[in-house]
């Protein structure tokens, strides 16, 4: 039996957790909506093409990543809205916990593009190396040099 | 493949996984939050025309049905007891993967349907898509959708109808497999001296549909 692909309501209700936390990780709570919003209309533009055998979490991933590369993008080109840290909390109940280090998060999305990918597929997507490359289309040793770049330079940038 | 490289369990690394996302850690917040945008992407992937297949339960006397509709019409309906995963599946194959569950799309199909279980409805208006069936049994499911509320006709009729008069047990095939049951009324085909016949969603709706039509005697 030829494998075809899922229905996608199934694809978005066993991805759309994964998704949520990556976007609410990498663009913020502000943002994070518009963004998943934006991601599943990209992939469902995309999904018959799709082929059957494809690894559907980090393809999902690596368009969520383009969404929050757009995000960062659209917000370095005008002021950055500060929210108070109550309005934050009520807008999306984090509950307690580190403040978001948006220093850090401005130095990720400063990395070129290739190093920023595996940086932040690796870390908050949680995707293995091999899936990183095929994310990006590279090689698995490209795409593990590129994360090794990535944290050195973040490194020098934000000191702990 | 799974050594883990040192610089993975530096400050950075931490910062990043959990970093500043109070939530990250707290999953039922992440679940309500994920639940309730995933709700939202239907209706904006209607408007950009990119919902090829919508679903939504529809309740019923006989439980909680699933219909599910293209934008050319009702392309399937479903018995409480046929799983809807494995439904689902299929439309994905034959007709498109683009399927979410869109309630909205189908508030004419429920309605319509309300009507007709309660009595005040004796004929269907929405349109139906044949995609699901094949030209023989379009001919076959298109006779019976010819017959009129309350009464019937066998087997046999259905069959000269459809342009094969001594098909009626290849007619009878097709009106089993009948994708879209009592709106296009499978139902209202007997055997000749009106015994029942057969039915997909079993003989007591079957009954019970006749019964509710008036075309047989409670």
């Amino acid at each position: 039996m030829s494998a075809t692909l899922p229905p996608f309501q199934s694809f978005l209700d066993e991805n759309r957790e994964a998704v949520w936390r990556f976007l609410y990780v990498s663009v913020g709570p502000a943002e994070a909506d518009d963004c998943f919003q934006e991601t599943f209309i990209a992939a469902l533009r995309a999904y018959p093409k799709l082929r059957s055998d494809s690894n559907l979490r980090a393809w999902v991933l690596a368009i969520a990543h383009n969404k929050a590369i757009d995000a960062h993008r659209g917000r370095s080109r005008r002021p950055v809205p500060v929210a108070e840290p109550g309005e934050l909390e009520k807008t999306s109940s984090p509950g307690p916990g580190a403040p978001r280090d948006e220093e850090l998060w401005e130095a990720v999305y400063e990395l070129p593009e290739r190093q920023c990918s595996a940086v932040v597929l690796r870390f908050v997507g949680d995707l293995a190396h091999s899936e990183i490359a095929m994310a990006i289309g590279c090689s698995e040793d490209a795409a593990r040099r590129s994360l090794h770049e990535g944290l050195t330079k973040l490194r020098k940038a934000v000191p702990a | 493949m799974s050594t883990v490289d040192s610089h993975e369990m530096d400050s950075i690394a931490r910062a990043l996984r959990g970093g500043g996302s109070a939530d990250a850690s707290e999953p039922g917040q992440t679940r309500a939050n994920a639940a309730r945008a995933a709700a939202r992407l239907a209706e904006q992937a209607d408007s950009e025309d990119l919902l090829d297949i919508a679903y939504a339960p529809v309740d019923s006397p006989f439980g909680t049905l699933m219909a599910a509709a293209t934008g050319r019409g009702l392309v399937r309906l479903t018995f409480p007891e046929e799983h809807t995963d494995a439904v689902l599946e299929r439309l994905a194959a034959r007709v498109s993967p683009r399927i979410l569950e869109a309630p909205r799309r189908l508030d004419p199909v429920r309605r319509e349907l309300d009507e007709y279980f309660t009595g005040t409805r004796r004929a269907f208006e929405i349109p139906i898509d044949w995609a699901l069936v094949g030209t023989f049994a379009r001919r076959v499911l298109g006779a019976a959708a010819a017959i009129p509320y309350g009464n019937v006709l066998t087997y046999t009729q259905v069959a000269g109808k459809a342009g094969s008069p001594r098909g009626s047990r290849a007619a009878g095939n097709a009106l089993g497999s009948n994708p879209i049951p009592i709106v296009v009324p499978c139902h209202r085909v007997l055997r000749l001296g009106g015994a029942l016949g057969g039915y997909a969603g079993g003989l007591d709706r079957k009954r019970w549909l006749l019964e509710l039509e008036g075309a047989l005697r409670a």
